[in-house]
């Protein structure tokens, strides 16, 4: 029986959170190998990085380091970034070649 | 089981089924509301491992900016619906990369850190601070002018381009397009 001390204490296991951004990390593979539309890989890319995160924050919590949470806002940032720079060219290619499926996309391959 | 982890198992789970559901949906606007639960739930899992500033930076930038990025470009771009037109043919392969990354890392993860437990401690922003501004000053001052760099990019990038040649050239079409409107005028006038 789980005594009322363990229920309250304020702990966690580990691998509950590194297996949840596994799962992310895996759908945002599938997501980006499979999908078609480049605004639906970017947002793919995005769950990649967020698991990244996730990762992250759990190892700082682990380890009673703040690197980690430092880290996690950097990858933010510069998720931020390339989401701004990404959906700058798939706006352009729209314009250009009226599509942004990545497959008819193909003017450098041989 | 804790309190933390019972809240932490419905977090997850809505997470998952949000980033699933995110990589399968058949509407890209669906998809992209499936995106805002899974980094909603993302953030309720940095509150509930006591870091509470980077749990409002995701709420800030994902939820509020990233998505709205992601559904303005959705609309500029009049994305079609339907799953043989958002997916490609190589979904059973995709699959199968996804369902063999996840084994291997469940894999690995059950072998190492099999037992290990977080007890969680409270961190302020204050402490998150002075860690950035005393270990991580030069990566954060290098990051800041990404930033800028990446977003000054993007607005070059994603602008129409206008030519010093275009004034003349617009004027042209003007001159051209009031003729025919002054001549049958002046033709019916006698």
């Amino acid at each position: 029986m789980i005594g009322i001390a363990t229920v309250l204490a304020a702990t966690i296991r580990l691998p509950f959170l590194l297996v949840f951004a596994a799962v992310l990390f895996s759908a945002g593979v599938y997501g980006v190998l499979a999908r078609r539309n480049a605004v639906l890989v970017l947002m793919s890319i995005e769950l990649m990085l967020n698991a990244v995160n996730v990762n992250l924050v759990a190892f700082s919590a682990y380890l009673h380091q703040l690197t980690g949470q430092v880290f996690a806002l950097f990858v933010i940032t510069v998720a931020a970034a390339e989401i701004g720079i990404g959906l700058a060219i798939v706006i352009l290619i729209y314009r250009n070649r009226e599509t942004i499926n990545v497959d008819e996309i193909d003017l450098l391959k041989w | 089981m804790t309190a933390q982890e019972v809240v932490f198992l419905i977090l997850a789970v809505i997470g998952g089924v949000g980033a699933i559901r995110l990589v399968t949906a058949r509407n890209v606007v669906h998809a992209a509301l499936y995106l805002v639960v899974t980094l909603a739930m993302v953030g309720g899992t940095y509150l509930l491992l006591a870091a509470e500033f980077l749990a409002w930076v995701q709420v800030l930038i994902y939820v509020g900016a990233i998505v709205v990025l992601v559904l303005f470009s959705l609309m500029l771009t009049k994305a079609p619906i339907g799953q043989e037109t958002l997916d490609n043919q190589q979904r059973g392969f995709a699959f199968l990369a996804g369902a063999g990354i996840l084994a291997g890392l469940v894999f690995l993860i059950q072998g190492d850190f099999g037992g290990k437990w977080i007890s969680l401690q409270p961190v302020t922003t204050a402490q998150v601070g002075v860690s950035i501004f005393r270990d991580f000053v030069l990566p954060f001052e290098v990051v800041s002018v990404l930033l800028l760099a990446a977003l000054v990019g993007a607005v070059v990038i994603a602008r129409k381009d206008e030519g010093p040649a275009e004034p003349p050239e617009r004027r042209v079409p003007l001159i051209g397009r009031r003729e025919p409107t002054v001549g049958p005028r002046e033709g019916a006038r006698p």
